[in-house]
């Protein structure tokens, strides 16, 4: 029952204050403010092509993306100022929309090195391989998966689906405390939807955060969202409680553009 | 004297002493080779299959044959080498070392040992006799002609039917790198493997030099895998740094047999290799599973001819080259669908990797289908590191550097992870990390 209703207790964890972005000198991002605190989940949501996952994108560092103006706070720290990596390691993760498939390299090894990256970033000792399946085990059961995808390559010949269940569990292996979901409910299964949505739900701590990034209504049924923001033509245009999904569920969002965008 | 007529008159001499023993089939052979040798000439950039690669510092040295007596590396020196306390024949310079090599069990009627005595005595004569230098196409290549011309020793495998070996076999070929009294030497190492009907076995060829002086290596290998046959040939080239290597391999299969011919190229200044493949009989699988790893000025030109002959045949190339600072890679897959071998499936795709800006790689696919029912897919890549695996590994907490070290690795891996023979795989894959260190 963390996060509902004591959304002020929280500290701040990340925030985004006018930020401007471009990929290919094209400007996607035209002035997004965002304040996400400790214990909460958000949910962005809007029409296609308003910018929600090179908000995503940007967060977690994509180098084909430019910050041209505003600036991003994590931990009070100049996120924009660290490499992807560094990112990781201070506790952000990103659910890729589109999962990069990676040949030759099995799923344990994958995610055993990037587990020890971020133990060794913050000075634990790192675990070897049968200290490692020992604790992927129980989060391998929970997403549905048997051993046999520790020696699958990376994401390569993975449905779209499971795609998607890989990069929660690498969020369930990770733990980080910023996480970003950018459309993972999207091509998924109802029965995939469901795992997915226990998954994130379970993580959910009073010293972490979940911003969804999504299309669509049905996951916020599952995993109820603190805060929704509608993100059109690259500015946040409405912010409100889970009350405003349910209403964009039923309008759509072409009503929003009649009204005047937010400060 | 033109360098072609130089090798004529090499061929004189070596006929004339030491070679004299051989029975007067072998004999025959040789002389049809070096005359076909002479008619050929050596490749030029000109002709389409040498576009890439230039022999020239094959044709501008003058090669001689080693001494007989050269002093031969110790067992301990070559251990590294090795993967098992198993069979195995060791040549140095062309030659067998006794010393080095050890026989199969005999109860198991397994043969591994010396092609030059296989050839001379009774009933593996008879094997070698209906199998040697009739499967690999000397008439149409210039090197294994001028191999089959020089055939003095080499291996000989013969596992007979039904018989499952456990243990691989293995083939070293040592070249000493050192230079004789008239300068660098050439050898030509020749092997002959018979794997006979329902038999299962796995033979591991290992090319290495001993030095780093400048040395060719000439080598030969016929595989005939009989009826329903399963078998694997790993190939492990590691020549020396200045060496130089033209190899041919040539594959038989029959009816219902499954090959796997898997290779390894990590050494040599200068090298080729030629695979040509029959799918001799109809339901025959091939595997042809190559990894390249190239850097300094390496140059490596792989040329593939999968001949499907029959009908339901499958085949399944897979070549990844890695190349790193002045690296030249040569992929050519060409596959022959025959008429009539309807039904046939085949897959070969060549996928390299580009680690510096000033390496190169080629990749030319070539296929002749002249049946209508059949399945053939091809793909090339050539290319740096992916920009968004690297992003995607970075986002887990990678390091740039770690990353592009684990997606090199994946290059390796993919080929690696096709490979049957725990042991074999496991050195290959020690081998292919060393490398990439």
């Amino acid at each position: 029952m963390t996060g509902k209703g004591k959304r002020e207790t929280g500290k701040v964890l990340l925030e985004v204050r006018d930020l401007h972005a471009s990929v290919e000198g094209r400007e996607i991002l035209k002035g997004v403010d965002l304040t996400v605190r400790t214990g909460e989940v958000h949910a962005i949501m809007g029409p296609n092509g308003s910018g929600k996952s090179t908000l995503a994108q940007v967060l977690a560092g994509h180098p084909a993306y430019s910050v041209t103006a505003g600036q991003v706070l994590y931990e009070g720290k100049d996120l924009l100022a660290m490499a992807p990596e560094e990112r990781a390691r201070e506790g952000v993760f990103l659910a890729f929309q589109y999962p990069v498939a990676i040949r030759g390299i099995t799923n344990a090894y994958f995610l055993r090195a990037a587990v020890n990256a971020i133990r060794k970033h913050k000075g634990v000792e790192e675990l070897g391989p049968v200290e490692f399946m020992d604790a992927l085990e129980a989060k391998l059961t929970a997403i549905g998966w048997d051993s046999s995808y520790l020696t699958r390559p990376v994401n390569d010949g993975f449905s779209g689906g499971e795609k998607k269940r890989n990069e929660i569990l690498q969020l369930a292996v990770l733990d980080p405390k910023l996480a970003i979901l950018d459309e993972t409910d999207s091509g998924l299964d109802i029965d995939a939807l469901k795992t997915v949505a226990q998954t994130v739900d379970k993580l959910r701590r009073p010293d972490n955060a979940t911003v969804l990034v999504t299309h669509y209504y049905r996951i916020l049924t599952h995993i109820q969202p603190d805060l929704v923001h509608v993100l059109a033509a690259g500015r946040i245009v409405k912010s409100g409680g889970k009350d405003l999904a349910l209403e964009l569920e039923e309008k759509g969002y072409d009503w929003l553009r009649t009204e005047p965008a937010v400060a | 004297m033109n360098v072609t007529d130089r090798y004529v008159a090499d061929f004189k001499a070596f006929v004339g002493n030491g070679a004299a023993g051989a029975p007067p089939w072998l004999k025959q052979i040789r002389e049809g080779a070096i005359a076909r040798f002479a008619e050929l000439g050596f490749p030029t950039t000109k002709q389409e299959e040498w576009r890439f690669t230039s022999v020239a510092p094959i044709v501008d040295t003058r090669f001689s044959h080693p001494a007989s007596r050269i002093p031969h590396p110790g067992l301990t020196e070559i251990g590294s080498l090795l993967i098992g306390p198993g069979p195995r024949v060791v040549l140095v310079d062309g030659r067998y070392a006794p010393e080095l090599s050890s026989a199969a069990d005999q109860r198991s009627g397994v043969r591994v040992g010396s092609l030059a005595s296989a050839v001379a005595d009774g009933p593996s004569s008879e094997l070698a006799r209906e199998h040697l230098a009739r499967h690999a196409r000397w008439h149409d290549s210039a090197f294994a002609a001028l191999n089959t011309a020089f055939l003095a020793d080499g291996a000989f495998v013969h596992v007979p039917a039904g018989v499952t070996l456990e243990q691989p076999l293995e083939l070293l070929f040592l070249s000493s790198g050192r230079p004789g009294a008239d300068g660098p030497t050439v050898s030509h190492p020749r092997s002959l493997v018979v794997i006979e009907r329902g038999a299962e076995a796995a033979v591991l060829e290992t090319y290495a030099g001993l030095g780093d002086g400048v040395y060719w290596s000439n080598a030969v290998t016929e595989i005939v895998v009989g009826e329903g046959a399963r078998v694997e040939l790993y190939r492990v080239q590691r020549e020396g740094p200045r060496g130089l290597q033209v190899a041919t391999t040539h594959s038989r299969q029959e009816r219902d047999s499954l090959l796997g011919v898997h290779v390894l190229t990590l050494g040599a200044a200068l090298a080729r290799h030629d695979i040509t493949a029959v799918l001799g009989g109809a339901g025959a699988e091939l595997i042809l599973n190559g990894l390249y790893l190239l850097r300094a000025g390496q140059h490596a030109d792989h040329h593939t001819v999968i001949d499907h002959a029959q009908p339901h045949c499958a085949s399944h190339e897979y070549f990844n080259g890695v190349l790193a600072e002045r690296a030249h890679g040569v992929f050519n897959g060409r596959i022959i669908v025959r008429p009539g071998a309807q039904r046939t499936d085949s897959k070969q795709t060549n996928n390299n990797l580009l680690l510096s800006t000033e390496a190169r790689a080629d990749s030319q696919p070539q296929l002749e289908i002249y049946a209508d029912d059949v399945k053939c897919t091809h793909g090339s890549t050539v290319g740096p590191i992916d920009q968004n695996q690297l992003y995607y590994l970075r986002s887990r907490g990678l390091s740039a550097q770690a990353a592009r070290s684990i997606l090199t690795y994946g290059f390796g891996a993919e080929i690696l992870d096709r490979m049957r023979r725990p042991a074999v795989r496991e050195r290959l894959d020690r081998l292919v990390r060393e490398r990439l260190a």
